[in-house]
């Protein structure tokens, strides 16, 4: 458990001077003891953090996230057991790297196995009761007979609010997230408000110039969502407005005032109606493997799905085969002495790899530009090829681009593996009389794949989900028509996830993660192969 | 063309000479054309000031520098610089967080050090992005407790970028501490030296190569970084120099194409630069880890 572990046999344990700094037993020169530089810097650094993470604490307290604020707990108690411990001297320096992990890695996987399993998106994003309060507040209309009420729009800082003079005289202010309550010495002149101390009276050119934002605003009389709210068209008549629909906390159903209707939960996370009316927003329920099953069952999604699961593999399988096959025969054409300039060529050759990958597809999807591009344009005389909007050609655009992305990476770890390759083996052969061909494919590919072949199992992982290229060069298009996700002929899984959760209109957080989950199983397999190939886990 | 030979070897000429050394040159010379033409394309398109796409198909046809100047009041300077800020500290905590578990792994032996390690290959194989819906329902409900690292904040992007650190490269950098000779921190020891100072001061110092690729990497691995970077920065003065240039390069109405090779041109001279002179440790770092794992 202590550093002593790795010198055994060095120190001898009858010598008290080299004790020293190893367990501080002996206490009178331990390194923790010492005031010195590193041991002040220690207790700033973990002060910071703790104060930082007091602060947390006391901030998720306020907004009652009870993970966060017990994961801040553990971690504070985690950092300060072991900075201040004189054993577990790994957990030192594993600490932070760990922490960091945790948080924005494993936490993200095992959340994203959670949502995959929810309905968490556009209109079922938060709880119950969330959508209860939310339910009643964009239902509610103008009660009828309710007298108009003076009112004044007034400014505190950035937050709009209402002062409104009451039947009973009485001046009330209040905002969107505070309720009215009666504000004492306000002046009132003519039946107007005209000063509210501690708030700022909005003037007419003020009035119309914000007119967006105060139509839209709503202050409510209480907490409760039921309570009703004041809202005003003009910026000086308040109404009184108050949920349509009533919320039966002992029923746990909402009630339609006008003509009793009666909305019930139902299993999918909404207040649904006998005749099937729902009310939005809902909630998040789970829905167990629906959003796995989504693909295949919804008859508008199951082709497109079934497609761009196999472009994925084909392209990830073509953009390693193509790029390994150009990148090993320009190695081979320059693992030959007798060339020169075989530095200049090589430099040159590697710059599309040196250039950053996502300005390269920027560029090529303009040079590839259908009425614009310098390929149609120049290369082929003006010619009007779609290499992004056509279904087939897009593909090939695609691969061809990453082809150029990618060929110099395997020109460089071919040419690397090609050297290592001892050249009496090769002489050897030749004296046997193997021709050109013969010593390619019976000596050199195979002693060069003992090396590159876990490259190439990468390099498959990595295009599989390589998100940037698609979503750069094509965005994934052409589009499928009538799917109801945007999703397209170029489109792999990773940046259909994207799609889905961002860019579809209604966001599907949970599909998106459970395509996620679809990807880690399928990339988990091929790192296994990969590992089984380099037995790396024997290393260790 | 033909004094190809070394003095020893006889000097082929005619058919052999094409056969055996000529046709390899063709390759070279029609490749690099493929591989330099669109880097010039993005060149020439920079300097033309007018600035569309059809515009910028005669190459070299107009030189101004229009293009540069215009850049800097669209937001382009605070693009760099954030990406600057993130790259430089991702890859800084990076080398840290890193050099320090790697340090961890290969000195001490505790318990679990070896399902720490496995873990830590396990978690390899899982890019961090894939878990982007996640990371971003993450940092939405980060908002409300720590502004500081919640959503559209240039530090929560660099803290998502830390969380990947150490499955990606302790793995790198335990290979590389471990041919570092034990003997030495042991004679360090026993002159009396803590294990903080023989980390920082001898350690460190000897591993400083694969620091350096480790440092690199990550800083052009989040310079380049997209689909993270997109989901957590949403305002576009906070962009990074990739979101920045897509939406110029993406929006093909408003012709912004001059602005965006302009902004390409001088975005990937850095990366090009650091590339070029450091090539030869990159490409061993990148062979090296891929083939740890």
């Amino acid at each position: 458990m202590s550093d002593q572990s790795t010198l055994p046999e060095v120190v001898p344990d009858d010598d008290p001077g080299t004790e020293r700094g190893r367990r501080g037993t002996r206490g009178t020169t331990s390194h923790a003891r010492s005031i010195r530089p590193g041991f002040i810097a220690k207790l700033i650094l973990i002060g910071t953090v703790d104060a930082l993470g007091v602060y947390g604490v006391l901030a998720a307290w306020a907004v009652q996230s009870w993970g966060i604020l017990a994961f801040l707990v553990v971690a504070l108690a985690v950092a300060n057991w072991a900075y201040f411990s004189r054993r577990m001297l790994p957990a030192k320096y594993l600490v932070p790297g760990l922490l960091f992990l945790v948080v924005y890695q494993l936490y993200a996987m095992g959340y994203t196995g959670y949502v995959a399993f929810t309905n968490y998106g556009d209109g079922h994003n938060s709880t119950k009761s969330d959508a209860i309060s939310q339910i009643a507040a964009q239902n509610e209309r103008r009660v009828e007979g309710s007298p108009a009420l003076p009112l004044t729009v007034v400014r505190q800082g950035d937050d709009l609010g209402f002062a409104v003079l009451t039947e009973d005289d009485d001046v009330e202010v209040g905002t969107p997230d505070q309720p009215f309550a009666v504000a004492d010495d306000a002046t009132v002149e003519g039946g107007r408000i005209t000063a509210v101390p501690g708030w700022d009276v909005l003037g007419f050119a003020e009035v119309a110039q914000d007119q967006e934002a105060i139509t839209s605003l709503r202050v409510p009389f209480s907490e409760d969502a039921d309570g009703g709210s004041v809202r005003t068209q003009d910026g000086s008549t308040g109404y009184v407005f108050r949920s349509a629909l009533e919320y039966d906390a002992a029923a746990d159903t909402f009630t339609d005032t006008d003509d009793g209707t009666v909305y019930t939960p139902s299993a999918s996370g909404n207040f649904v109606s006998e005749d099937g009316e729902r009310l939005t927003p809902g909630w998040r329920v789970g829905v167990g493997f629906d959003n796995f099953t989504s693909m295949v069952t919804d008859s508008r999604m199951a082709g497109p799905f079934a497609q761009i699961f196999l472009w994925t593999f084909a392209f990830a399988f073509l953009s390693v085969a193509t790029t390994f096959a150009l990148g090993l025969f320009l190695a081979i054409t320059f693992n030959e002495r007798r060339v020169r300039g075989r530095r200049i060529y090589r430099s040159l050759l590697i710059l599309p790899y040196a250039f950053p990958g996502f300005l390269s597809a920027l560029v090529w999807r303009g040079m590839l530009n259908e009425r614009f591009g310098f390929v149609n344009d120049v290369v082929l005389g003006g010619a009007s090829i779609g290499w992004l909007t056509d279904p087939w050609l897009a593909k090939v655009a695609v691969i061809g681009v990453n082809l150029w992305l990618g060929f110099p990476y395997m020109f460089l770890i071919c040419t690397g593996a090609l050297q290592s390759i001892p050249s009496d083996m090769v002489e050897a052969a030749r004296i046997d009389g193997a021709g050109r061909w013969r010593i390619f494919r019976s000596l050199t590919l195979p002693m060069l794949m003992v090396s590159v072949a876990p490259l190439l199992i990468s390099s498959f992982a990595f295009n599989f989900n390589n998100f940037s290229l698609i979503y750069m060069l094509t965005g994934g298009g052409p589009n499928f028509i009538g799917t109801p996700y945007v999703v397209g002929h170029t489109d792999i899984l990773i940046s259909m996830v994207y799609s889905v959760a961002f860019e579809s209109g209604v966001k599907q957080y949970g599909v998106a993660s459970a395509l996620s989950i679809l990807i880690f199983i399928i990339v988990g397999v091929i790192s296994y192969l990969g590992f089984r190939r380099t037995r790396t886990l024997e290393e260790i | 063309m033909a004094r190809t030979a070394p003095l020893q070897e006889p000097r082929l000429r005619g058919r052999r000479w094409w056969s055996e050394i000529g046709w390899r040159h063709v390759v070279g010379v029609v490749m690099i054309a493929i591989c330099v033409l669109p880097l010039l394309y993005v060149l020439s398109a920079s300097l033309n000031p007018g600035g569309t796409l059809t515009g910028s198909n005669e190459l070299f046809r107009t030189f101004s520098l229009q293009n540069y100047v215009d850049l800097w009041p669209r937001q382009f300077g605070s693009w760099a610089l954030n990406s600057l800020l993130v790259s430089g500290v991702t890859a800084i905590g990076t080398v840290l967080m890193g050099g320090a578990a790697a340090y961890a792994f290969s000195r001490f032996r505790f318990r679990g050090r070896r399902a720490g390690l496995t873990t830590l290959l396990l978690v390899q194989m899982f890019p961090q992005m894939l878990a982007f819906v996640a990371l971003f329902l993450l940092l939405l409900s980060l908002n409300e407790v720590f502004p500081a690292i919640g959503l559209n904040t240039q530090l929560g992007l660099i803290c998502v970028y830390l969380g990947g650190a150490l499955g990606v490269n302790t793995f790198l950098m335990y290979g590389f501490f471990n041919t570092v000779p034990r003997e030495l921190d042991e004679a360090a020891k026993i002159d009396g030296a803590t294990h903080a100072q023989i980390f920082w001061t001898i350690i460190l110092r000897l591993v400083a190569p694969i620091l350096a690729v480790v440092g690199l990497l990550s800083f052009i691995g989040s310079y380049g970084e997209f689909i993270i970077a997109r989901v957590v920065l949403q305002r576009p003065e906070r962009f990074t120099l990739a979101l920045g240039l897509y939406n110029w390069a993406a929006d093909e109405r408003n012709a912004r194409w001059g602005l965006f090779a302009a902004g390409a041109v001088l975005a990937a001279i850095p990366v090009v630069l650091l590339f070029l002179f450091l090539q030869r440790y990159i490409v061993g770092g990148l062979t090296a880890g891929s083939v740890k794992g």
